[in-house]
């Protein structure tokens, strides 16, 4: 389906990304904001509120970001596109009902603008440093997808994105930025409504009495309803059987029939399986120069932005670097990796936090080859030089680590020491 | 005579999930009252149904939007409200019903009781209080009256208990009453006067937990309870919200305390969205 011509603001803009964000939201057909302000993501809201009325859209400010996040959840089953935006410390208190979403298999977008350091941090600052609590934040078993935009273009382009992946899946969908893309002016353009594809929910056409809101056919992501027509759902954070009632025996077990998608017992295993099934066709990567690379940079987000930089003057002295951005940080191209682990020397992960998406490169390489990894402890982007000394070191490095080694920045390096063959952790 | 199977029929059955009884509560407990009362309520004000919804939080009555057939949904411990504030966003033309209990409304979701009603958004909460976190297993909870045991104040509890309809009345609740399991003509009633009512309304039922309240405090069963009930309450119809503080097995006083008029959040929000449609009076950019 297209989107629809009243909801997309076509032009060329020269605004922020918390506002690119709002925007594309509003092209994707969001329809219901709950929301609480935070630094540095309170720009998106206000632009959000300030269009919906236009467009028909709602906008409530709740009175906490755990309340926020419920209302997300009731607005999607009453049948609308649902967002909301926050930073860390909104993050942390919204993990209660991502767990919900994820359980309930509720189709709704969280946009996270990452701040620096833990706690409050620093509000006004950068950081990605969220990475992990994205996907293990809240309490069992489950899978999100979390996407990872570098500039306010993409926040416009990844929201529709999400929004699209969140539909399709029944999952929450995490927009990783950081206050690097939320606060940063730059060109976005806004293209005509016709060029926007949107996924619409796919509900279901069955028989009104048959309906069970977590039967599923080989898709593994079951057809939605939505309250008010009808269907007397059921919905429960409790775990539950297709039926959606809640099972009290203790073994969690899936009951699998033939077709291997039936599930009369636990639908838990059905959370994680239906975005590790489907995890080629979510994943999407940027490569640059992989085909003759000794050594791959892997970064996302703001920081693949300072990486290319590095890319290029690597390859300007002749050295055979490779750059792999991560647009969909989960669920983890965990394939891929493991692939180019087995041909190069090693790969130099940037990424703004002591090390998080590091540790999962490292877990795919299998220990085929050198993990680097070049920190950040968040407040600015890295020098470029960094990344590139580091590219430097690991392309004429001949000893093969075990474990991920850290590239101390220049900075924290006059103060903590550390060199490429200190390990990490050390 | 044989029973016809229309008169088999509990009278109840179109408005419970037939397939999910047996439920989970103990004998003696009054969530079933209020649950039947709620019913009641729905059959009196011939509502469509289908747009009929019920929020739940954690705990004993939290269970209950898995007994009532209709749109249901049990969800996190305290955030019922801030979920049906979304429901009822996202599909208007739907009335939506808090039940959930007392520690799941007035303390981890204090804070959604207190603006929902500041926002008078059209709700109805129906609080069923037992004064103890149940399901748990008995601990002391925000409404636990002094000196009362439970499984964490084993020497009595010295804290003070919260009045529930009087938060409810200073955050801006437009109709507050409350009842007891016992009452069960009134509370129908008085559910259907909340139903109706425009905005924010809100119903507390006090209700026996035979299980954990009663045996701690050695007050007998369900039944004993609801002699002390019939023994102890008083009716009265707008007493100030100050007055109806309980002691532990003092007079409880009931009846409807609030019924007042304040702009709603639905009336408030239409004319605001007419008014900026085109987003070029007013506002700030």
């Amino acid at each position: 389906m297209k989107a629809d011509p009243r909801d997309v603001l076509t032009g060329t803009y020269y605004i922020d990304g918390d506002i690119a964000i709002a925007y594309g939201a509003l092209a994707a057909g969001c329809k219901f904001l709950g929301g609480y302000p935070i630094t540095p993501s309170t720009a998106a809201a206000e632009a959000f509120a300030r269009k919906a009325p236009q467009v028909g859209a709602r906008f409530i400010q709740i009175e906490d970001e755990l309340g926020a996040i419920a209302s997300v959840l009731g607005a999607s089953w009453a049948g609308q596109k649902s967002m909301t935006i926050t930073s860390g410390p909104g993050y942390s208190l919204m993990m209660e009902n991502i767990g919900l979403g994820a359980a309930t298999e509720t189709p709704f977008v969280i946009v996270n603008i990452q701040r620096g350091g833990p706690s409050t941090g620093v509000p006004t600052s950068t950081g990605q440093a969220d990475m992990m609590q994205s996907k293990w934040g809240s309490n069992g078993d489950y899978e999100v997808i979390a996407l990872a935009p570098d500039s306010p273009q993409e926040g416009f382009d990844f929201t529709v994105k999400a929004f699209n992946l969140a539909e399709r899946y029944r999952v929450p969908v995490m927009l990783m930025a950081d206050e690097c893309v939320g606060h940063m002016t730059e060109k976005v353009v806004i293209p005509d409504a016709s060029e926007i594809e949107l996924e619409t929910r796919r509900f279901y056409k069955g028989k009104k009495e048959e309906y069970k809101p977590f039967k599923r056919d080989k898709s593994l992501v079951p057809p939605m309803v939505k309250a008010g027509d009808g269907y007397k759902l059921y919905i429960t954070g409790l775990s539950h059987d297709e039926s959606g009632h809640p099972i009290l025996d203790k073994k969690l077990l899936p009951d699998l029939d033939k077709a291997g998608v039936t599930n009369k017992k636990s639908t838990n295993r059905f959370l994680v399986e239906k975005i590790r099934k489907n995890r080629d066709e979510i994943i999407e990567l940027r490569e640059e120069n992989l085909e003759d690379a000794d050594v791959i940079v892997v970064s996302y987000g703001i920081i693949s932005r300072v990486a290319y930089r590095a890319v290029d003057m690597a390859r300007r002295e002749g050295l055979k670097v490779g750059m792999l951005r991560l647009i969909t940080v989960w669920p983890f191209p965990e394939d891929r990796i493991a692939e180019l682990a087995k041909r190069i020397k090693g790969f130099v992960v940037t990424e703004i936090n002591y090390g998080q998406i590091v540790f999962e490169v490292d877990r795919c390489s299998h220990g085929k080859t050198n993990i680097i990894l070049v920190p950040h402890g968040g407040g600015s982007v890295h020098d470029p030089d960094d990344i590139y000394d580091a590219i430097k070191k690991t392309a004429t490095e001949k000893k093969r680590y075990q474990g991920v080694l850290e590239y101390t920045t220049s900075l924290e390096r006059s103060v903590f020491g550390g060199s490429m063959a200190e390990k990490y952790g050390k | 005579m044989k029973a016809s199977e229309e008169e088999k029929k509990h009278p109840m059955e179109n408005l419970l999930r037939m397939d999910r009884i047996p439920h989970i509560w103990c004998p003696g407990c009054g969530i079933g009252n209020a649950v039947s009362a709620f019913a009641e309520a729905i059959k009196k004000i011939e509502y469509d149904l289908d747009e009929i919804c019920v929020v739940s939080g954690i705990g004993c009555t939290g269970r209950v939007a898995g007994y009532i057939k209709t749109d249901s949904f049990h969800t996190t411990h305290g955030r019922g409200i801030a979920y049906a504030t979304g429901v009822k966003l996202g599909n208007p033309k739907m009335k939506v019903i808090v039940i959930s209990g007392d520690g799941d409304l007035s303390a981890i979701g204090g804070n959604h009781l207190v603006h929902a009603a500041r926002r008078n958004i059209d709700l109805t909460v129906i609080c069923v209080n037992n004064f103890i976190y149940a399901m748990t297993g008995g601990q002391v909870a925000p409404t636990t009256p002094r000196t009362a045991f439970t499984t964490t104040s084993p020497f009595g509890n010295f804290e003070s208990p919260i009045n529930i309809p009087r938060l409810a009345e200073a955050a801006g609740a437009v109709y507050v009453a409350r009842w007891t399991a016992l009452h069960m003509r009134r509370l129908t009633d008085s559910i259907v006067e909340a139903l109706n009512k425009p905005g924010f309304s809100f119903v507390e039922v006090i209700a026996p937990c035979a299980m954990y309240y009663s045996r701690t405090n050695r007050l007998g069963d369900g039944l004993n309870m609801m002699k002390f009930y019939y023994d102890n309450s008083v009716i009265k119809h707008g007493e100030p919200t100050e007055n109806v503080d309980i002691g532990f097995q003092e007079e409880i006083v009931i009846g409807k305390f609030i019924d007042r008029e304040r702009p709603t959040f639905s009336e408030s929000l239409k004319s605001w969205q007419q008014e900026n449609k085109t987003g070029k009076q007013g506002g700030i950019d």
